[in-house]
């Protein structure tokens, strides 16, 4: 670990109320993200999961309560120092026409440059290994938009990777790929948790991807959190029907022994 | 040496070749070696008048303001997203004209023309920030509301040369096509002043509209303060507009189209791109102005109208190539 890197970071949400200037889509939450794990975020769709993540990464700022970064209400904070400690890959981020991957990776230093301050030896090192980490060091003078959706997924990661922060939020980071790549996205995040001890926060769709990935679930609905905790614990087949609304049998999975959800036929 | 670095060299290079080109090339003629010499060390020669009073500030003046409109539209196209947009087209270069036919149609002198230029380019910019502000600022909304303005600003000159005398607004007329062909040395210390000011300011930017270019998103979670970035980022690129339209009057084209080149020859927003786009800004106007004084000599065009005739079919050819992409 290089010295500029933060070593921990620790996030939660405090009878948080947020909303896009309507009425409140996320209300009264409250929620701890256990440092060092990765979390997933799950719920119907419009039940608050994006939002949640935006006010968590203070994209969005609570009407109500507040989200504290290290015990400090994060809206007060230098916006910069929350970058250098918290990183975000948003849905579909865009990528200036023609970039190329490394050109990518290195905008996510910006958070540890100063106004003066050339480019350095530290944040070279931070860029090569972010590139190294995803498996970019091939593609770096490659242009991001003639890249697979797989391997530009990859390169958002390493962008975001270079910032350094020992937390990283990421609002549905397999939409768009197909399950190898996805299988591919969600084992590198694994490994980043594991070797780099990043804390992963990241909205989900697929449930069992869910289950299998992340050992602290926040299950979503209406706003609200109905569960939290690990997987084994907290996946029921009643807690699928109250999210969901779906009828679903839980089994253990064969591969991995985390909760697998079957759903049973509608019939019409 | 990276590909950038050998651009901007090479465009220093042309530079430099364009100027002697620009001091040599005249109804008088004047040898290449004595008009350097006239111009650097051999001040007060024979030449003196035609190199140190008519070449001389013109050449400075189109290099400087090449350097500034190229930026300013650099700028623009990496804050708004969009490479269709440039101060001349958001009306920043109209409420200059609007601004400095008003003054003339109610007779001051043309001496007032360059700050009421400049007074009209500021008050522009400031107009189209307020009316695109709501809760925020969208790089979108202030190119409509610009384009608005620049249509309305159109409306109120065409007014002002219909209603008052023609002797009066005649000289607006010829003001608003821009020329060069009038420079003086007082023109290139104004330009030297502004640049001296701006374009640091626009260099220190750069980090940032490299990160604001990746998405609101993205930029806010990399830590840049939005609202306040894009304030300086339209303040300096305005102010580079301001500057140029007050000196030499609107020329249209050279921030459009230069940012482009750049970017083509040279890859997306980076300090050196920048630095190559300022110093491509000065081979295009300095070309231009050599254009328009030697391509139906004796009569000189303004430099307006070649940058506008060079610029109108590449704009069409980027439009062709922009839709196919989409």
């Amino acid at each position: 670990m290089r010295p500029d890197q933060n070593p921990s970071a620790t996030l939660r949400a405090e009878r948080l109320f947020a909303d896009y200037g309507g009425p409140p889509v996320v209300k009264d939450l409250t929620a701890e993200i256990p440092t060092g794990e990765i979390t997933a975020i799950v719920g119907a769709n419009a039940s608050g999961k994006s939002t949640l993540l935006r006010a968590l990464a203070r994209l969005l700022r609570a009407t109500e309560g507040a989200v504290y970064l290290d015990g400090a209400d994060i809206c007060r904070l230098p916006t910069r120092s929350v970058a250098a400690r918290l990183g975000l890959l948003p849905q579909s981020p865009r990528a200036p026409d023609g970039v190329l991957v490394e050109d990518l990776v290195r905008r996510g230093r910006y958070p540890h440059q100063r106004l003066f301050s050339q480019w350095s030896k530290t944040d070279d090192l931070a860029v090569e290994q972010a590139l190294e980490l995803t498996g970019l060091v091939e593609m770096r003078q490659r242009a991001v938009d003639e890249l697979s959706g797989g391997q530009r997924q990859r390169a958002w990661i390493a962008m975001a990777l270079a910032q350094d922060a020992p937390m990283m939020l990421l609002d549905e980071p397999t939409t768009f790929l197909d399950i190898a790549h996805q299988v591919e996205m969600l084992d590198l995040l694994a490994r980043l948790n594991q070797t780099e001890n990043r804390t992963v926060v990241m909205v989900l769709h697929d449930l069992n991807q869910a289950c299998r990935y992340a050992s602290h679930i926040i299950a979503l609905a209406d706003g609200r959190i109905e569960a939290a905790g690990r997987p084994t614990e907290v996946v029921t087949a009643e807690l699928i029907e109250r999210v969901f609304g779906l009828k679903v049998s839980v089994i253990s999975c064969p591969v991995t022994d985390t909760p697998l959800c079957i759903p049973y036929r509608h019939n019409y | 040496m990276t590909r950038t670095a050998r651009l901007c060299t090479a465009s220093a290079a042309a530079i430099l070749a364009l100027a002697v080109v620009g001091l040599v090339v005249g109804d008088f003629p004047v040898s290449a070696r004595s008009a350097i010499a006239t111009a650097i060390w051999d001040r007060g020669g024979e030449f003196d008048f035609v190199i140190n009073t008519l070449r001389f500030p013109r050449v400075v003046v189109a290099v400087l303001a090449g350097i500034c409109l190229a930026v300013s539209g650099a700028l623009f196209q990496a804050l708004i997203d969009n490479p269709l947009v440039s101060p001349d087209i958001i009306g920043i270069d109209t409420g200059a004209a609007a601004c400095a036919v008003a003054i003339l149609a109610i007779g001051l002198d043309t001496r007032w023309l360059p700050y009421a230029a400049f007074a009209g380019a500021v008050g522009t910019a400031g107009l189209i920030f307020v009316l695109s502000w709501r809760r925020g600022f969208s790089g979108g909304r202030l190119v409509l509301v610009g384009i608005g303005i620049n249509a309305l600003l159109t409306a109120v000159i065409t007014y002002l040369l219909v209603r008052f005398p023609i002797e009066r607004v005649s000289a607006a007329a010829r003001w608003q096509a821009g020329t060069l062909s009038s420079s003086s040395w007082s023109d290139a210390r104004t330009l030297v002043i502004g640049l001296a000011v701006l374009l640091p300011v626009a260099f220190l930017l750069i980090r940032r509209l490299r990160v604001m270019q990746l998405g609101d998103d993205m930029a806010l979670a990399l830590g840049v303060g939005l609202e306040r970035s894009r304030l300086a980022v339209i303040t300096v690129g305005c102010g580079l507009a301001a500057v140029v339209v007050a000196v030499v009057g609107p020329l249209g084209f050279v921030a459009l189209l230069v940012p482009h080149v750049a970017r083509a020859m040279a890859g997306t927003l980076s300090g050196g791109v920048l630095l190559l786009t300022a110093l491509l800004g000065a081979v295009m106007l300095l070309s231009a102005d050599l254009v328009a004084q030697r391509l139906f000599a004796p009569t000189v065009l303004p430099a307006g109208v070649v940058t506008a005739a060079a610029g109108g079919p590449y704009l069409l050819f980027v439009l062709r190539r922009f839709n196919r992409a989409a």
